[in-house]
């Protein structure tokens, strides 16, 4: 019986030949990444308990991201402190703001993820990074603490669910509408402990960037991880930004399941998720007359080059609908950038649409953007739990940065492909 | 341990519910008990108690890593959740602060807010005092419970660091 690329990550970083699912393992985490919300408690944590010193400095890549630029004293002095801490401990690997990003969009940007690694991070959205082959998963601060402070963490060796994804989609479809469709058929707890593993002829045409949406959203699922086998496009973006060797991990044939869910996307509309879960999607077509006060492009899971690109392909030549605001959010500040040099932001300025600096920000309700009671959303980003982006009188649609874009222009929610 | 109960029956009770995140610019345990369940029970703080048990549906805590929901509950009193089932970052996030969280199945529907409660864990068993009734759970696994025992993770390592 052979074993998942999961298992095999997982026995490379506990010093064994193989593991199977419902093991507890010991692994030693190859990178560790802090943001300003849950390492300031971290950091408290090993002092309090005399852990005070970091195991391996060099591991630890450190991206304020959620309330940045601060957004009040009290986040000013969050990130402060992880900014001293960070100097006492000799971490050099600090994304100030102007070099800064929303983590799971900068972290593989900058070249920190590898195939075959382990990535945790105090985010739940850490999963992102089984794009590129990883094993990479959320965690609270006292993990996080144990982490840096021992460089090991232990885990329960998950379950697989292998999701095979097959045929081509139509023009206007994204990877959003297809993870969105796949959390609509399962669930939110649908993949509840287990790793997900996506393959097939889909995941074969996607770009890197289009899987890491599909692997952020995974623990929409419940899931442990999202991870998909490394092929050819993964080693090009990794060699591209990094010099470091890495190894590269695929499941077997033989290896064992927990489920094999098999899905064909050829006749997949765009999915919009309805308030309050993320598995609440419909077709673009079903969903009837829905106004709109904000549409917000941005996030971990899309708020890249790619989703921009899309979103003023649809807003070239059209304006945001009178009484409806656009906020655009490019994730890092390399995307900002580039998108800036592509003439991107003048479209979404021209159309009405305001351009931020980059910013977890509204997407989990912390700044810029804020709603209030009775105001909708279209979002391009991963949760629409109550009072996710502002009052719990809100309510947020999770869509596509194309369907997002559409629906700003029509003042309500819209199907992108009438503009392709 | 004895409390009282406060039932929630639904399930996916995420996170942003339990400590929604515009207070995340805070750490302290007091300041966030000041929010708990807000935007799920606005009257929650009000009616906790020291040592009551909340006990909800299906995959609760979901979303999320914040460990500010563990927090927050502990510091409004709560002694521990009852759970159809969790989700699995709080799930660990409970264990590693020593905060007790029983998975038992189907139990959301049966319990009402006020009943008085008594978690046997070592036994594995939720007594039912006000309704005279009792539910079996799985124990918790030897590991998590030394976690818990030792008073939690960081706990447990600066033993093993020593």
């Amino acid at each position: 019986m052979g074993s998942t690329i999961t298992e095999k990550i997982m026995a490379r970083h506990c010093g064994r030949d193989m593991v199977k699912p419902g093991e507890l393992i010991n692994a030693e985490i190859d990178v560790v990444m802090c943001h300003d919300v849950t390492t300031t408690p971290a950091i408290d944590m090993l002092a309090e308990k005399g852990l005070q010193k970091v195991a391996h400095p060099e591991r630890v890549v450190i991206m304020p991201d959620h309330f940045v630029p601060n957004k009040d004293i009290k986040s000013a002095e969050m990130v402060a402190k992880i900014r001293r801490w960070a100097k006492e401990q000799g971490i050099e690997k600090f994304y100030e703001l102007g070099r800064h990003g929303v983590c799971h969009a900068l972290l593989p940007e900058q070249g920190h993820v590898q195939p075959g690694t382990t990535i945790v991070c105090g985010d739940s959205h850490t999963c992102t990074h089984g794009a590129l082959g990883a094993f990479a998963t959320g965690i609270g601060s006292t993990d996080l603490a144990a982490t840096l402070a021992t460089g090991e963490l232990w885990f329960k060796v998950p379950e697989t669910i292998l999701f095979r994804l097959n045929g081509k989609l139509q023009k206007g479809v994204c990877s959003k509408d297809v993870i969105l469709a796949i959390i609509t058929r399962i669930g939110v707890d649908g993949a509840l402990y287990k790793a997900m593993e996506f393959t097939g002829e889909l995941i074969d045409d996607l770009s890197v960037e289009a899987r890491m949406t599909i692997c952020n959203m995974a623990i929409e699922a419940g899931g442990k991880s999202g991870i998909i086998n490394p092929d050819q496009k993964t080693i090009d973006y990794v060699k591209a930004r990094t010099a470091e060797p890495f190894e590269v991990f695929v499941s077997d044939a033989d290896a064992e399941y927990a489920a094999v869910i098999e899905m064909d996307v050829t006749d997949l509309e765009p999915v919009v998720a309805f308030p309050h879960l993320p598995s609440n999607g419909r077709p673009v077509s079903q969903v009837g007359d829905i106004a709109i006060d904000q549409a917000y492009l941005g996030s971990c899971t899309n708020g890249r080059i790619e989703d921009l690109r899309i979103a003023a392909q649809i807003m070239r030549g059209h304006q945001v609908a009178p009484e409806t605001r656009m906020i655009v959010v490019p994730a890092t500040s390399d995307i900002w950038k580039q998108a800036n040099h592509e003439g991107l932001l003048d479209i979404f300025m021209e159309a009405g649409a305001t351009v931020s600096a980059p910013t977890c920000g509204a997407c989990l309700g912390g700044h810029m953007g804020i709603l209030a009671a009775g105001e909708r959303c279209i979002s391009s980003t991963n949760r629409n739990f109550v009072g996710r982006m502002g009052s719990p009188k809100a309510e947020v649609y999770l869509a596509g940065p194309g369907t997002v874009a559409a629906s700003a222009v029509e003042g309500k929610i819209a199907d992108p492909r009438k503009y392709l | 341990m004895k409390g009282f109960a406060h039932s929630y029956p639904r399930a996916h009770i995420n996170t942003d519910e339990i400590i929604p995140a515009r207070y995340l610019n805070m750490d302290q345990e007091k300041d966030l008990a000041e929010h708990a369940m807000e935007d799920l029970d606005p009257d929650f703080v009000k009616n906790v108690r020291k040592g009551d048990i909340i006990v909800a549906g299906e995959d609760f805590g979901c979303g999320s890593s914040r460990e500010h929901a563990v927090w927050a509950l502990r510091g409004a009193g709560v002694r521990a959740v009852i759970a159809d089932t969790f989700a699995r970052i709080f799930y660990r996030n409970c264990i590693n602060n020593g905060f007790l969280a029983v998975e038992c199945r189907n139990i959301s529907g049966k319990i009402q807010t006020g009943d008085e409660l008594e978690i046997d864990v070592k036994d594995g068993v939720i007594r039912n005092l006000t309704q005279n009734e009792k539910y079996t759970f799985l124990p918790i696994p030897e590991f998590a419970q030394e976690i818990i025992d030792a008073g939690g993770l960081l706990n447990y390592i600066a033993r093993k660091v020593d």
